[in-house]
């Protein structure tokens, strides 16, 4: 069992939700966030919200507002994809990279207005990346602001999720990649059509004072309380990245197989590395798989033949070892058979295609 | 899942595990692990179990469990061979959960030395480690 940390956790504004609810907490990015609600819940949780709807509080990414004439101009040369393609309202995905193509964080950008701008973070990377934002805005008429602490984050996922929503909402919701402001149960709210779960569903970025009583009430309408654990699970079955496993500053997007968010022609920081990564071919290549025998494989187990597992679980839908590997290049293809080396033993498994677990197919 | 408690027929090791040996034959000894540790580890999905055979070593790793979130050791409590595993948790393995001291137990071993029980705890000295 891991030692309790020493240093101070931060709290959500739902803590007392989660205590009541009976989860187990663990310190997360130096957030004390809830993993289940009770020890055996994990996979319940995560048929929730494949099945019907989950909430999950996210309170702990953090967000950035950017504003002023030239704050396109600063996100053109910060994030990854090409921010003027943004229409007013949309949402879009993208990275953000050193110079030599390293990425330093994976992000979602809403446009709030045409020159206002929201970027949600991961938690363990958000004071840098406000810096790193800070520096490459200087010089232009942009200013960039660390407005975490305005925002409360409740995702509710699955295909019942937005049913839920919209019975207390006082518009129609927001179409998928989309976000707009709307009143649910009486409170203002930032309304993003997006997830991390490969289900439908909607991100709710509210203030921190609302956020208990919007939690009742989605929970209350049917919505299961859902903790990193099955996040964690839903968004590997859905091949999604996280930062820190998948990606890091020591990879480029190339090899992550996220090369769509990237437009070097727009000049961003580290275009002409991907562009060089684009071009020549990368020696290993992220890729999904999934164990053709018994065993999990876990981060940091070895491919024999070279690679390594960056995430490894057991699918709670499929009930087989799930994850993802960098392999090497000529291994990256659906159907190739690989060895795992899990604690000494060869595990065998199969690269597979994208996503992992799909409903309309048998996976 | 099952309600907390340490039964008074078992010994314990101080890693979390139990040792059933039945007075009718004292060389060969049931293990699993406690209530304790199937609450820590969550709920099992996957259980590794060693081969009839082997010999397993008192303080040592001998098999593996895992929860969809982490995989942990199993420590052996006595030393021995092992003379039989618990097939079903094969197919069943969320039984450590629901039955840790019943259906859920992991393996029988021979014990090569007996007197290493002396070493291990009643329910009452388990149970005020965990406190």
């Amino acid at each position: 069992m891991a030692a309790s940390s020493e240093t101070e956790l931060r709290r959500t504004a739902l803590h007392d939700r989660h205590v009541e609810a009976g989860a187990r907490l663990v310190p997360f990015a130096g957030w004390e966030m809830p993993v289940e609600y009770g020890p055996t819940r994990l996979i319940a949780e995560h048929r929730a919200v494949r099945e019907a709807a989950g909430v999950f509080d996210v309170s702990h990414m953090g967000q950035i507002e950017t504003s002023g004439p030239q704050a396109l101009d600063a996100l053109q040369r910060l994030l990854s994809n090409d921010v003027a393609a943004l229409p007013i309202g949309g949402a879009q995905y993208s990275v953000m990279c050193r110079e030599d193509g390293g990425v330093l964080d994976d992000l979602i950008t809403y446009r709030l207005a045409p020159d206002r701008f929201l970027t949600v973070t991961n938690a363990a990377n958000h004071e840098r990346d406000v810096a790193w934002f800070r520096d490459h805005a200087g010089g232009l008429d942009a200013h960039v602001e660390d407005v975490a602490e305005r925002y409360a984050a409740l995702a509710v996922q699955g295909p019942r999720a937005r049913e839920v929503v919209q019975a207390i909402s006082d518009a129609p919701l927001p179409e998928r990649l989309t976000v707009g402001e709307r009143t649910i149960a009486g409170a203002r709210m930032l309304v993003c059509a997006t997830g991390y779960t490969g289900e439908s569903g909607v991100e709710l970025l509210l203030d921190p004072a609302d956020a208990p009583r919007i939690w009742d009430e989605v929970v209350r309408r049917g919505a299961t309380p859902a903790g990193l654990g099955a996040r964690d699970t839903l968004r590997l079955e859905a091949c999604y990245c996280l930062y820190g496993n998948e990606l890091g500053e020591e990879r480029g997007p190339i090899e992550a197989g996220l090369g769509w968010c990237c437009k070097e022609d727009t000049g961003f920081v580290g275009a002409e590395a991907v562009r060089a990564a684009r071009v020549a071919g990368t020696a290993e290549c992220l890729v999904p798989f999934r164990l053709t025998g018994p065993g999990i494989a876990r981060p940091g187990n070895a491919v024999a033949g070279g690679g390594v597992v960056t995430s490894g679980t057991l699918s709670p839908m499929l009930g087989v070892g799930i994850g993802m590997a960098y392999v090497p290049a000529e291994r990256a293809e659906p159907g190739v058979a690989i060895e795992i080396d899990v604690r000494g033993k060869l595990r065998s498994a199969m690269v597979s295609s994208k996503p992992l677990y799909a409903k309309e197919s048998d996976g | 899942m099952a309600d907390a408690g340490y039964p008074d027929d078992l010994l314990y090791h101080p890693e979390h595990d139990w040792v059933r040996i039945d007075p009718a034959d004292p060389d060969v000894a049931t293990f699993g692990v406690t209530w304790f540790a199937q609450d820590a580890l969550g709920e099992v999905v996957f259980f590794d179990p060693p081969s009839v055979g082997s010999t397993v070593t008192a303080g040592e790793a001998y098999a593996e469990v895992e929860s969809v979130k982490a995989v942990s050791d199993v420590i052996a409590p006595l030393s021995g061979e092992i003379v039989e595993v618990n097939a079903a948790l094969g197919d069943g393995p969320e039984a450590i959960n629901e039955d840790p001291y019943g259906e859920g137990w992991m393996v029988r071993v021979r014990l090569s030395d007996p007197s290493e029980r002396d070493a291990l705890l009643d329910a009452a000295a388990y149970s005020a480690t965990l406190s």
